[in-house]
């Protein structure tokens, strides 16, 4: 089961969702923190979701405010980054290209791009702490409330 | 100031990993503040891995007011650049301001220009996320150093960033000492000169910058009297009067007149403008830094550049702040040597020259970057008036042949060339050309107050352009020296490189910079008029100047270091300034101009101290 988990971990990064900085957050966990990386991940989620909403509102009002949605996605980024999630930053810096370049519709397609990339994340990485936590004898494999 | 958390806190016991039986780093107090929650949160928990004792922000009004209610509370602050509520650097500029706590900027962006930004700001340290926990392991490091600064800035009232070579307190009495028998080439010697141009400035401005000590040591340490809270817009008034009035003639009543705030008194303000002032030299210090950061970027290219943009610092000090040019040749022949010592002059000198040591950077280098900070703006008070042909293109213009530049002052191609090394060639030959046009607009100099800062590189083409009343005086040494010695003109003004030299060659260097001030001394003293030191030029300069030069361009031909060091500063009144006649006591203009030429044992000076000018 260890194993399993293991590989699906390993799957991640192989297929370029993740990256190191992924890592660095595992190793901060510790018995005192055994979830943190989950917690971790569930607070970004929470928030990103929160800023995929503001993204789409701007977009959907039709007037583009470059820079607003450039900051927008700053912040996205800083956080994509913060946990690691690869493939989601390169949307996001490919999105503020667009931003500075003024490409509407390049920012709408990137846009759509992203959240395809955050929502399929989010499922594996749900589908990887599950595992986890499955495998997991120690008290790390509760779900932190 | 802040203890580094020795001992405090519960952690105390408790050793980290990566340190020894030292508990210190353990327990340091950090104060993160992030509007992005993730990022909060991951790094909380690596500042907790590392046992920092972590207090959590997520605004930084919060922050600020954290700061505010506890100031001895924590020890280092690490804050994100990109916030809703308050621009990173804004918070950045409020701690430095008030708390004068090292501060970590943090940002996604990796952009040069933003990291520059922060550097010049005063943060000690530029993440990029994410960040890592290797990096937060070390944040610990910048709260020993600033604490070290600290210390010899108290000691030697002079605040900077770097440390200094020499010991402190002994180093005013050695100036004056100095001063008088100059015969010492010791290269604390040249620093302690170099402040001997400060010192000399102006008695009342020493005595202001021990008070700003006193105070600054006074208001981070002990909070015992009531404190206004500078908020955001009170500062931005405060500020907006510093700069109406100008930096260097701003002082509490007027700039309390000015705000109108009811309920501040005179010593709020005068002590808030002292912290400024403070705050505005340590973004000198900053800009030194980033000379160094840019010299690092050309690494393999000088070695002078470093010395170079100390040396230039110092020469935009002198400047703005009309040291003497003896000074001037030392804190040269100094800031070449040895960029730490150029500390020392930093730090006595006020914020105006901060500024103009500020813009130096951007002229060397010709980056962007500096650019469109804050601190352009605090040249308002700064009189520049420079004529645009003169300073314009500074920058790119050293790399022009020299052809192209004749329209340039001499004393700003002076600057070029010291700035860049690189560039050297063709500074020479740019140089040549000066004496023919500089000289005939330098003449009409000494009807009007002019401040010319040539050696400073800091000729910033927007800093000066502006001022009117600056005009180039160093034209008259140069005159001489060029009707004199039409061939060595290029090597006299080479002497921006003696940096290389003086890396090469300390022991030169060291010579230079005592024989420099020994001449520029005389001069000053002695002359009052231009024609003054015209005279003075073409009777004790002229022939050693002749022979100094031959030598000269024989070294630097062969490739050896450029022995000659010349240096022209011609410092910068306010545009209100009238006195000439008192440059050491007030803020006059004068230009020096000093040419050394470094073979050891020879040297020769033009020292001009084109004092005032009465208009």
């Amino acid at each position: 089961m260890q194993r399993q988990v293991a590989l699906v971990k390993q799957s991640l990064f192989d297929q370029g969702y993740l990256d190191e900085q992924f890592m660095e957050l595992e190793d901060l966990q510790d018995d005192a923190n055994p979830n943190f990386v989950e917690e971790v991940a569930t607070l970004y989620f929470k928030d990103s979701a929160r800023l995929i909403n503001n993204i789409d509102q701007a977009l959907e009002r039709g007037s583009f405010d470059f820079n607003r949605l450039d900051s927008y996605m700053h912040q996205f980024k800083g956080s994509s980054t913060s946990i690691g999630a690869s493939k989601v930053k390169t949307e996001c810096t490919m999105f503020r290209e667009y931003c500075r370049a003024g490409n509407a519709e390049g920012c709408l397609r990137t846009f759509q791009q992203l959240k395809k990339e955050h929502a399929t994340l989010r499922k594996k990485l749900e589908h990887y702490f599950q595992m986890a936590r499955q495998a997991g004898p120690k008290e790390t494999a509760r779900r932190p409330k | 100031m802040m203890n580094p958390g020795h001992g405090r806190g519960p952690d105390s016991g408790v050793v980290g990993g990566g340190s020894n039986s030292d508990p210190f780093p353990a327990g340091l107090r950090v104060l993160v503040v992030d509007d992005d929650p993730t990022c909060l949160m991951i790094l909380e928990r690596m500042l907790r891995t590392c046992l920092y004792r972590v207090t959590k922000c997520n605004r930084a009004e919060i922050a600020l007011s954290l700061l505010r209610k506890n100031k001895n509370g924590f020890d280092i602050v690490i804050s994100d650049v990109h916030m809703p509520d308050m621009d990173g650097f804004k918070l950045l500029e409020h701690v430095g301001l008030e708390m004068d706590l090292p501060v970590i900027m943090m940002s996604a962006d990796d952009s040069k220009s933003v990291v520059l930004k922060g550097v010049t700001h005063g943060a000690v340290d530029y993440l990029i996320k994410p960040v890592r926990i290797e990096a937060l392991k070390n944040i610990w490091q910048h709260v020993v150093r600033k604490k070290r600064n600290d210390r010899n800035v108290s000691e030697q009232s002079g605040g900077s960033i770097e440390e200094t070579t020499g010991g402190g307190g002994g180093e005013r009495e050695r100036q004056q000492h100095q001063q008088q028998e100059r015969d010492d080439d010791d290269a604390d010697n040249n620093s302690s000169s170099a402040n001997e141009g400060t010192w000399k400035s102006s008695r009342k401005r020493k005595e202001e910058e021990v008070d700003e000590q006193g105070d600054d040591k006074e208001d981070s340490s002990s909070l015992k009297k009531p404190r206004v809270v500078w908020s955001v817009e009170l500062h931005q008034q405060f500020v907006a009067a510093v700069n109406h009035l100008g930096v260097d003639k701003a002082v509490p009543k007027k700039i309390l007149e000015m705000m109108n705030v009811p309920g501040l008194t005179r010593e709020n303000v005068a002590s808030h403008l002292q912290k400024y002032r403070i705050y505005l030299r340590r973004l000198g210090g900053v800009s030194q830094h980033q000379g160094n950061m840019n010299h690092s970027f050309m690494t393999g290219q000088d070695p002078s550049f470093v010395p170079l943009s100390g040396f230039d610092h110092l020469q935009a000090l002198a400047a703005a702040s009309h040291l003497p040019a003896q000074s001037l040749a030392q804190l040269q022949a100094t800031g070449l040597g040895r960029p730490s010592l150029t500390k020392p002059v930093m730090s006595p000198l006020v914020d105006q020259r901060s500024v103009f040591s500020f813009e130096n950077p951007k002229m060397r280098f010709g980056d962007g970057h500096v650019g469109g900070n804050k601190q352009t703006s605090l040249l308002h008070g700064v009189p520049t008036a420079m004529e645009p042909k003169q300073f314009a293109g500074s920058s790119s213009r050293m790399l022009m042949p020299p052809s192209m530049l004749p329209s340039l002052g001499q004393q700003q191609q002076q600057m070029l060339s010291s700035s860049s090394r690189v560039v050297l060639p063709a500074t020479h030959s740019v140089f040549n050309n000066f004496p023919s046009e500089l000289q005939r607009n330098s003449f009409p100099l000494a009807s009007a107050p002019t401040c010319y800062q040539e050696e400073v590189n800091s000729s910033d083409a927007r800093g000066f352009a502006n001022n009117p009343s600056y005009d180039v005086f160093n034209d008259f040494p140069q005159q001489q020296q060029h009707h004199n010695n039409d061939n060595n003109k290029m090597n006299d003004w080479d002497l921006r490189n003696i940096g290389l030299a003086f890396n090469s060659h300390q022991e030169n260097t060291a010579a230079f910079s005592a024989s420099e001030a020994y001449s520029s001394s005389q001069r000053k003293r002695r002359d009052t008029d231009v024609t003054f030191v015209a005279e003075h030029s073409q009777n004790q300069n002229q022939p050693p100047q002749n022979r100094s030069l031959h030598q000269m361009n024989q070294i630097y031909m062969g490739g050896g270091g450029p022995v000659r060091v010349k240096t022209e500063a011609v410092t910068c009144p306010p545009p209100t300034t009238t006195l000439f006649h008192e440059q050491y006591h007030q803020e006059d203009l004068m230009s020096a101009l000093l040419k050394q030429e470094g073979i050891p044992n020879e040297f020769d000076f033009d020292g001009y101290s084109i004092d005032n000018i009465p208009v």
